[in-house]
């Protein structure tokens, strides 16, 4: 990827009222990256948008675009366009205007925007829509129309917040492909905004998971799922065991009233500390072999797997897997170090971890 | 209770209308389910029907019918020709009217309404241009001091139009309160009151409010998010306004408009207070024509051309915005 930062948040933080909403937030934007910022509704994901977008100010700190300082620019001065959650389109203009918007403020001739909105209409199949109210679409349609009117302008950077909420699944899974492709095709970096974490796993290059106006972890989505910063970022992402252990010493790890090896150090002796295991890393094994045994309590079966809940030493694992124990019966669970991850105790203050490809 | 001094129909009516409501709430609570919805809607049919149609008919009938209760259509002519029942006198006792220096058509009618026409526009016009900034100005989300205003806005119209109008005549007079204030800096006194200024300045008054609230109820309701997709998208502060902000108010300019324009063509009392006689508008014409020459089929005529006038406004205002309030009055 090119390694060009076109965007730079330094030392970003917004208050309301005395509250601060976004906490010394430092983050870049490469040229032609998919980034997500994740969080639940709260985190500052969208108040970041909105900083980068113009339509918010920050507090203390700085917005560089393309090595600009652009911190006080107005929105209409910014060579970024936003794809707005409930799309706000221009209700009194159909979809041909809205989408000519911003080439109609831009001055392009009557040609030049007529050839431009065309070759957009048919980038988003929307041909034949051109001349329809935007209220009488259906909402992938008028989803459709927001990004249209957005790219349309070739804008160097693409804001989208939260943009595919709305939709229902079997639409939102056909936006998010075709929304990569159009990324990948346009050559226009995307900064998107969820609360979706499949979502973000699917589209990103880079996620951004914050919480509570802190950036928690900045990694590519294989990355930020294999390696959580901490208990918080594991559990927002997948779903996890997350165990409260202590780590004996490097590479072994004791938690459940067992001692495990593991593949972590450079943690203090004893050090307290949270363990994940992801629901399909955790087997079911003979009672004779497993490092723990415990009883099965639930069994649901999920079509590609079974999705158990067993009860072992004094935990309730979360475990996906392809053979099934049956309700009741003993069951003996066994992890691969490997896939063992220690994280150290969740300070959502604290945060450097950052690995981009 | 004799303190109230009621009238006599007072009284009949005030019982006609419990008795209605005691017979009403009766039927609906004995069978609840059975009870048609539409019952509802009769006492307030019935309110309209006796108080509201049946007089509209009886306007039109004495419009169109002389005082011995034939059909004709002299009224309106009479309203075109204002000394036309006195030159019809004069020939009855053998005089030439033109002769008698009547034989000009009396355009004291046409003119006054030409006159309450333009009075109207001029009020609506300034209405406009001062309620739209204000409107705007309130309706701003950072603005946190916006319902405050709109309250204040309020607050005057708790009082009556009347008590209105007279406290501006104690403020206007040649002794009034401004004018003992230029005095006493030395400036002298004006002439404020007796001119159509005067009037117009309490029509603006009364009326702006009525611009001011469905202006304001369209911009507040206006999501903020319109505007600034209209900035991501390159738009500066005027073409945001421009393109989508003031098209989007439209439909509470035309509702504005017509509040505003309405009473205004029917304004009455505050020419006659503020006026001093000398700016008599359409509305004291008709009054004057039924209480004072108790003329009431000249009158009705006038009624009747006031109100195709107003609902031909409302026409025009229907082709500018098909959807908006005052359109939908037709």
């Amino acid at each position: 990827m090119d390694q060009t930062r076109l965007i730079t948040l330094e030392n970003v933080s917004k208050e309301y009222d005395g509250t601060f909403v976004l906490n010394d937030i430092d983050l870049y934007i490469r040229k032609n990256e998919f980034l997500t910022l994740l969080g639940p509704s709260g985190c500052g994901k969208t108040t970041t948008l909105r900083i980068i977008g113009g339509f918010e100010y920050p507090t203390t700190g700085k917005v560089i675009f393309d090595g600009k300082d652009i911190t006080n620019d107005p929105p209409y001065k910014r060579r970024v366009n936003t794809v707005f959650q409930k799309y706000a389109l221009f209700p009194h203009l159909n979809v041909f205007e809205n989408i000519a918007f911003g080439l109609k403020i831009a001055k392009k001739s009557k040609e030049a925007i007529a050839a431009k909105v065309d070759k957009t209409l048919e980038l988003l199949n929307l041909r034949g829509f051109d001349k329809r109210a935007v209220d009488s679409l259906s909402g992938g349609q008028q989803q459709r129309v927001a990004i249209a009117r957005a790219v349309v302008n070739e804008p160097e950077v693409l804001l989208l917040d939260e943009p595919l909420a709305a939709l229902d699944l079997k639409l939102r899974k056909d936006m998010q492909l075709e929304l990569k492709r159009m990324q990948q095709a346009l050559g226009i970096t995307f900064i998107f905004v969820t609360h979706d974490q499949e979502e973000a796993l699917t589209m990103s290059d880079t996620v951004v998971v914050m919480k509570s106006g802190y950036i928690q972890q900045i990694g590519t989505p294989k990355h930020i799922y294999d390696e959580p910063q901490n208990a918080y970022v594991a559990n927002f992402i997948g779903e996890s065991n997350i165990i409260r252990g202590v780590m004996v010493k490097d590479e072994l790890v004791h938690f459940c009233g067992a001692d495990f090896n593991c593949v972590d150090f450079g943690f203090k002796k004893n050090e307290a500390v949270d363990v994940l295991i992801r629901p399909e890393d955790v087997y079911i094994v003979g009672t004779d072999i497993g490092q723990l045994i415990g009883t099965v309590r639930s069994v649901l079966f999920k079509g590609v797997h079974y999705e158990m809940i067993i009860q072992a030493g004094g935990f309730d694992w979360k475990v996906h897997s392809t053979t099934m124990a049956p309700v009741g019966s003993r069951a003996g669970l066994s992890v691969v170090p490997f896939n063992i991850h220690v994280m150290h105790v969740e300070d959502e203050t604290v945060i450097t971890q950052e690995d981009r490809t | 209770m004799s303190s109230l001094n009621m009238p006599q129909w007072g009284v009949w009516l005030f019982a006609l209308g419990l008795g209605g409501a005691i017979i009403f709430l009766g039927m609906s609570i004995r069978r609840h389910h059975g009870v048609h919805r539409s019952l509802f809607s009769w006492p307030y049919s019935l309110w309209i029907a006796v108080f509201t149609v049946v007089p509209l008919f009886l306007v039109a009938f004495y419009a169109f019918t002389d005082k011995a209760g034939q059909l004709t259509l002299e009224n309106f002519a009479n309203f075109w020709d204002s000394n036309r029942e006195m030159k019809q006198q004069l020939i009855a006792m053998g005089y030439d009217p033109i002769v008698m220096g009547m034989g000009e058509r009396g355009t004291v009618n046409v003119d006054t309404l030409v006159y309450s026409l333009w009075m109207a526009l001029m009020c609506t016009g300034i209405c406009f241009v001062i309620g739209y900034p204000a409107a705007l100005f309130i309706s701003e989300r950072e603005f946190k001091l916006g319902p405050t205003l709109i309250v204040l806005f309020i607050i005057p119209m708790w009082m009556n139009f009347l008590l209105r109008t007279v406290a501006w005549m104690t403020l206007l007079e040649d002794n009034g309160l401004i004018n003992t204030l230029l005095q006493r800096m030395g400036l002298g006194r004006v002439r404020l009151m007796y001119n159509s200024q005067a009037v117009l300045l309490g029509m603006v008054y009364n009326y702006l409010p009525f611009m001011v609230f469905p202006v304001y109820n369209a911009l507040s309701r206006q999501d903020y998010k319109l505007s600034e997709a209209a900035m991501d998208l390159g738009a500066d502060k005027w073409r945001t306004f421009s393109r989508v902000t003031f098209p989007l108010s439209l439909p509470g300019i035309v509702s504005g408009i017509t509040m505003v324009f309405m009473p205004s063509v029917t304004t009455f009392f505050i020419p006659r207070a503020l006026g001093g006689g000398n700016t008599e508008m359409f509305g004291d014409l008709i009054e004057r024509t039924f209480l004072t020459a108790d003329n009431w089929n000249v009158g009705s005529a006038l009624s009747l051309i006031m109100m195709l006038l107003i609902l031909l406004s409302m026409g025009l205002l229907r082709k500018v915005d098909p959807e908006g309030e005052g359109g939908s009055l037709l």
